[in-house]
């Protein structure tokens, strides 16, 4: 890559074109920072700038953190978070093992089935699991924030297109090695697949930890509530006009996210381009 | 006791026959190799023997005790990969070690970081230590230990593959092209070694190659398999030597062997290339066949006369202490290649050449490829299916 030098002018256009993308995506997060720092009245100045005139940060943010319950929020997403992933890897890697590397009747069929699953979006899906949680009775239990999100069309199919790629000779070595199916799946195949699952586990923690329509529908006791509809309750509670506070619990929200993707960027890139089991 | 029995073994993949009726008794202690070219079904019979795959008729015996149905781990069988098949996120000691932790440990002793504190696990796992740096020590790969397969070269990888196939004790090695990744001067190398293993561990062997070298160098018996049918099943001598089927003999011996046809003229006396030659076999007069010639069966002659063939030299190839010679006799389309000493002759290109060949060098092959033996006069017994020939 690094092999091609572009002219000047196509380097400035190129660079021109990633500025203004990335400028379009950031914008709104620097702005978030930014109000996050200032005073009330501030905020509602005809004109803007970046930097606080007057820091109010401290204010804010001990405002964000104490007026409602925002630790527990957080704490509520990151449970719901784990939960979910923990439960989605352990039912997608046996799934996606036995749709990469078994052969039984009606494989292709199934296969099939969870691409359609990969296309429907999960709000079309809100009525019926809605009713189904009313009728298993978990409706406003942290269960209903978990269990629509168990099976994921979608790490069923990233895992299975990894997998396919390891070698048939590995897992025959490894049964001859008296490995049972499921130690294949947890010793061999995962480990394997390690950037896919980093990369899986990057979309779903980044979705749920940000998901509000479905925690909206399933809870309504604010001690479940994860971290964005405690913000929308925050909004309600405060009468809508406090900004600088509102913006500092959006910050504090956002932030673990951002962590956890640079922490992960390498393996996150190299698992959406796939390709690294040699 | 570990000698191997298969009984019509048949398998096909959808529409493609891979293996059609094939049987085979491997004795304990043999080193067997299945020997043939590529897609002819070699790796597919491993994988049965193995339990990998399953045939579609027919049972495999191990030891006496019949296997079918039965799991890959419980066979007591090691198989060594082509492609090595090591698990590239563990340390070589943990490939080595999986197979004998998946035996001895528990369940419970098996789980990371706590199993080791269980009762119990401390002296089996420090006896699969001692264990996997034994055979790591035997295979000269000590010093490997903690490294990842990716940071090892195609040799030490295939030391690795071994060692995690020996480690257990298997009663039946399968070996499925183990030295074909690696380049000329290290294949011949690990062709000594696993020769050496072989003597050393004195347990059934069954590899696969299609590399004839190999097999000719390491096995006992030798299995000439084409299309999923196994054509002669001999020592390496005698598959070269006396070849069973025309396609044994062609598939055999560098440079190939020389195909004529031929007509016999009266009985005892053939016509080819335009001389006469005697052959001890009795085929009727009239009646057209295909005669092998091994290169190396000429010899240099003086003159022409009775029993010798006349050509011009097309081509001459200096291989040191041989010469490899093209030479086309009268009534050929194809050059006959001899292989001549380079001592006693100088031989130039575009010169007459007169070479013999003894009676008994000359293999005889009948219209359908099957080999006609010296006074052989039923043609029927000499078509005797490659089956009758294993033991
Ligand atoms: N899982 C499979 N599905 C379909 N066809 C297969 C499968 N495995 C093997 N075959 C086919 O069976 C035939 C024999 O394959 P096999 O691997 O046994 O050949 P081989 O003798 O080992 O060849 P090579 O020397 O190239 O390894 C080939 O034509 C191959 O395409
Ligand atoms: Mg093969």
């Amino acid at each position: 890559m690094s092999a091609i030098r572009l002219s000047p002018a196509a380097a400035i256009l190129r660079h021109g074109v990633l500025v203004l993308t990335s400028a379009f995506i950031l914008v709104p997060f620097v702005w978030m920072v930014s109000l996050s720092l200032k005073s009330p009245g501030e905020i509602f100045r005809a004109t803007f700038s970046v930097l606080p005139a007057q820091f109010y940060g401290v204010d804010n943010y001990a405002k964000a953190i104490t007026s409602v319950p925002l630790p527990r929020y957080m704490g509520n997403g990151l449970l719901v978070c784990a939960l979910i992933l923990a439960a989605q890897i352990l039912v997608c890697a046996p799934a996606a093992y036995a749709l990469a590397k078994l052969k039984f009747w009606g494989r292709d069929f199934i296969f099939a089935m969870v691409l359609v699953g990969l296309l429907l979006p999960h709000q079309v899906l809100s009525l019926p699991l809605f009713i189904l949680c009313y009728k298993l009775d978990i409706l406003n239990t942290y269960l209903a924030l978990v269990i629509p999100y168990v099976v994921s069309p979608f790490g069923i199919f990233l895992f299975r297109q990894f997998f396919k790629k390891i070698p048939n000779d590995i897992v025959h070595a490894a049964r001859l090695d008296g490995l049972c199916e499921l130690a294949i799946v947890w010793k061999i195949m995962v480990p394997m697949a390690l950037p896919a699952v980093i990369a899986f586990s990057i979309f779903s923690v980044v979705a749920h930890w940000n998901d509000l329509f479905w925690p909206l529908i399933a809870v309504r006791d604010g001690n479940l509530m994860p971290a964005p509809l405690g913000i929308m309750a925050f909004k309600n509670e405060e009468a809508g006009n406090d900004y600088g506070p509102l913006m500092a619990a959006s910050t504090l929200v956002v932030a673990p996210l951002l962590i956890a993707f640079l922490a992960a960027q390498k393996w996150f890139v190299e698992g959406m381009t796939g390709g690294s089991v040699k | 006791m570990s000698g191997i029995t298969i009984r019509n073994i048949r398998k096909s993949f959808g529409a493609t026959r891979v293996l059609h009726d094939v049987s085979l008794s491997i004795a304990d202690g043999e080193f067997l190799t299945l020997l043939g070219p590529s897609g002819c079904g070699k790796s597919t019979l491993l994988r049965i023997l193995a339990g990998l795959e399953v045939q579609d008729t027919g049972s495999i015996e191990i030891g006496g005790r019949v296997v079918d149905g039965v799991r890959p781990k419980r066979r007591d069988v090691a198989m060594v990969f082509q492609s090595y098949a090591l698990y590239p996120h563990m340390s070589v000691a943990a490939n080595i070690a999986l197979p004998l932790r998946m035996r001895r440990l528990s369940r419970a002793q098996r789980l990371p970081l706590i199993g080791r504190w269980l009762p119990g696990s401390g002296p089996v796992i420090s006896g699969i230590e001692m264990e996997v740096s034994r055979t790591a020590e035997a295979l000269g790969i000590a010093h490997l230990l903690n490294r990842k397969p990716g940071q090892l070269s195609g040799g030490q990888r295939q030391r690795v593959a071994v060692g995690r196939a020996m480690v257990r004790h298997p009663a039946v090695f399968l070996m499925d092209e183990p030295l074909s990744n690696l380049d000329a001067k290290l294949r011949v190398q690990m062709r000594t070694e696993i020769k050496d293993l072989h003597r050393r561990l004195g347990v059934t062997f069954v590899y696969v190659t299609h590399d004839q070298a190999e097999a000719m160098t390491l096995s006992d018996r030798v299995v000439v398999m084409r299309d999923g049918e196994m054509l002669q099943v001999a020592p390496p001598q005698e598959i070269y030597a006396d070849p069973n089927d025309i396609r044994v003999a062609e598939f055999l011996g560098s440079p190939k062997i020389n195909m004529v046809d031929a007509t016999m003229r009266e009985p005892g006396l053939v016509d080819l290339a335009g001389s006469a030659l005697s052959v001890a076999c009795e085929i009727a007069p009239g009646s057209k066949f295909t005669v092998g010639i091994r290169p190396e069966a000429f010899q240099f002659a003086e003159h022409s006369g009775p029993g010798v063939i006349t050509g011009s030299v097309r081509m001459v190839e200096h291989m040191g202490s041989d010469l490899f010679v093209y030479f086309d006799p009268s009534g050929l389309e194809q050059p006959l290649i001899a292989r001549l000493s380079a001592e006693r002759t100088h031989i130039v290109a575009g010169q007459t050449l007169h070479v013999s060949v003894r009676s008994d060098q000359l293999l005889v092959f009948d219209r359908d490829g099957r080999r006609v033996r010296a006074r052989d006069v039923s043609s029927a017994h000499s078509s005797t299916p490659a089956r009758e020939w294993a033991r």
